[in-house]
């Protein structure tokens, strides 16, 4: 559960993100969508506790990521947009590396990578250095480090980026999985089609503002468009910068 | 502490499997600087001793001037080449070390018991013709010191009366401060190895973590950000005293085969002096990881942080370079200052000197306290947006 309100920050004169506020329940998958640059990946890294907000409040299960950084850590899961792997250890390696730090127990570890490999389908590689791996391998082994150690809440930077049609299916079907679960789950995108069919709930930012925020059908009602793609562009006010 | 010895493990094992990285930063100094010492020591002494055991060829223009001295020449073993056209142009030309050119105005000199010229043709700023000449002008001396001694009795003279002081030289040095000359560069090299040791994984874990995008999602994780970097700085340590350690005993199984012997000089890098060195550079692997880490963190890419290494490997010959021009005694204001502690010490540790304790206090401490200084600040480097961003 994440509640968001308010949120800004500035990178010098860049008013990146000014004046965010929404909230990702439990059970629910939250996209954030919008234009490249409208300030998702600013408000995500100050909700994983990279940035510190100029202004505004951020509670994830009751926690302030300012104050309590370490915990909100371990609450959380994430993908960020930069996924990079250490190329001379294996897929294993690099997700055990993560468990480690956060001080799961080895047993604990290998139990869960092998449930991991089953889910996310890498026992093709999963023993493999990553030197050479395909995006889609890459994106699966990013992931399985950002959850080994079972986090409630998952934020996801772009998660599908660079992914062919079979791998996002499959990272689809993944995430949907950790809905039923009962997790809640974030992720930012500029694609409409994602939103359209992964997300319960929108939030469309643009220029570092909330445009507008609800369920697929709130919005299209909201803008008086009948298609969820029209929908969007009204709201944000243009096309640029997202894709179809 | 936990998240120290994960990244520290973790670092080190992920490095060693870079086989490169490896084979430069651990294996290559200590093959390398042994077979350069002990080949260029070869090579010298025997270039030396050929030239001076070489048979002298000379040409001399105007022997018919001076036929006993030319036969007191030959009876000593040395060549008479005929007259060549053109001495010098002949010297100039490199073609001969040197000739002895006797002037038309030697007999009559000679004969009126005036002192008798006779030329040495030689270019003494080419090395090569060093030794020829001083053999050549040797020879001649020794015979105007015989004659010279002739004239003398047959004049009812004692010859001690022309030599009123008789030089000795009492040599103190013993064999192994005379080995220092050769082993000038042991602490250069010993310095340079224990700071190139850790730098590839100092740029490995640091900007090599930008490069790859691998930074953010590690600071991600539960572990507070100075933890993760002094597991980085540890790793770096580890690695430059690594290759310092052996450097050192590649050193000490090389030593037995330098030459020395016949220049009269005896090296020695028993298990006591590779104990006590390794106890003196050891504190400057802190200092070189701390240092090479902190540049490292602020290059945005691997290759922006390699230009930076090559000026931090200036750092250690600084104090080398100093030292080579101007020697100076050990004294203990000296011992705190990194690196000219540990190059004054090495040198007496391989002289076979025994070294105070409070020097050796004085020297660990100085590098230390200033190596873990830096390591601190360069544990805080994370925390900076600025730092961990740039180049993403």
């Amino acid at each position: 559960m994440i509640k968001v309100e308010n949120l800004h920050k500035s990178f010098g004169k860049v008013k990146a993100v000014r004046g965010v506020s929404f909230e990702a329940r439990d059970g629910e998958i939250t996209g954030l969508l919008g234009p490249n640059g409208a300030g998702k990946t600013t408000t995500l890294r100050m909700l994983y506790s990279l940035l510190p907000p100029d202004e505004g409040e951020i509670r994830i299960d009751g926690l302030d990521p300012t104050k309590d950084a370490m915990a909100i850590k371990r609450t959380l899961g994430v993908v960020p947009d930069s996924r990079g792997l250490y190329t001379r250890m294996t897929a294993r390696e690099n997700i055990q590396y993560y468990g480690q730090l956060h001080g799961m127990p080895d047993k604990d570890i290998k139990q869960r990578i092998d449930k991991l490999v089953e889910t996310l389908n890498m026992s093709g590689f999963i023993d493999r250095r990553t030197e050479g791996f395909s995006q889609g391998q890459r994106v699966k082994v990013a992931i399985a480090r950002a959850v080994v150690h079972q986090p409630q809440t998952v934020l996801m930077d772009e998660p599908s980026n660079g992914l062919d049609v079979m791998s996002t299916r499959a990272l689809r079907a993944y995430i949907r999985g950790l809905k039923e679960n009962g997790q809640s789950v974030v992720l930012s995108t500029h694609i409409m089609q994602e939103v359209a069919a992964l997300c319960d709930r929108i939030v469309i930012i643009a220029e570092g503002k909330v445009a507008a925020d609800g369920t697929a059908e709130e919005l299209m009602a909201r803008s008086g468009r009948d298609s969820i793609e029209d929908a969007f562009v009204a709201l944000i006010g243009t096309e640029e910068g997202l894709l179809a | 502490m936990r998240g120290i010895k994960v990244v520290l493990f973790k670092e080190v094992k992920e490095n060693l499997r870079d086989r490169k990285a490896v084979f430069n930063s651990l294996l290559l100094a200590p093959i390398l600087f042994p077979i350069l010492f002990v080949g260029l020591a070869w090579f010298g002494t025997s270039k030396q001793m050929e030239r001076a055991e070489k048979v002298l060829e000379v040409p001399v223009v105007g022997a018919e001037h001076a036929p006993n001295l030319v036969g007191y020449l030959e009876q000593q073993g040395m060549v008479v080449q005929a007259a060549p056209e053109d001495p010098e142009g002949m010297v100039r030309r490199q073609e001969t070390p040197v000739i002895i050119r006797i002037p038309d105005t030697f007999p009559q000199q000679w004969r009126d018991g005036k002192p008798a010229e006779v030329e040495v043709i030689a270019d003494p700023s080419r090395r090569e013709s060093e030794i020829p000449m001083r053999r050549v002008q040797g020879l001649l001396h020794a015979y105007g010191q015989q004659i010279g001694v002739l004239r003398l009795q047959m004049r009812g003279i004692s010859p001690h009366l022309a030599s009123p002081i008789l030089i000795r030289d009492v040599d103190l040095s013993t064999p192994k401060s005379r080995g220092l000359l050769v082993m000038i560069f042991l602490p250069y090299v010993l310095m340079i190895t224990t700071f190139s040791g850790g730098m590839h994984l100092a740029i490995d874990s640091t900007a090599g973590e930008k490069e790859r995008r691998s930074l953010e999602p590690l600071l991600i994780n539960p572990v507070p950000r100075w933890q993760i970097m002094v597991g980085k700085l540890l790793a770096t340590t580890l690695f430059g005293m690594a290759s310092l350690t052996l450097t050192l005993l590649a050193f000490r199984f090389a030593l037995p085969y330098m030459p020395t012997g016949s220049l009269g000089i005896d090296l020695n890098l028993g298990a006591r002096e590779v104990g006590g060195v390794l106890l003196v550079v050891a504190p400057v692997a802190v200092l070189a990881s701390a240092m090479l880490t902190m540049l490292a963190t602020y290059a945005k890419s691997f290759r922006e942080a390699q230009s930076y290494m090559g000026l931090v490997i200036l750092i250690p010959m600084i104090p080398s370079i100093l030292f080579m021009a101007n020697p100076v005694k050990p004294e203990s204001w000296m011992m705190p200052i990194p690196l000219f502690s540990q190059n004054l010490l090495i040198g007496e540790f391989v002289r076979g000197e025994s070294v105070p304790m409070d020097w050796l206090l004085y020297s660990i401490g100085g590098t230390l306290s200033i190596g873990l200084i830096l390591a601190c600040f360069a544990a805080t480097l994370f925390n900076r947006p600025r730092v961990v961003f740039s180049g993403s």
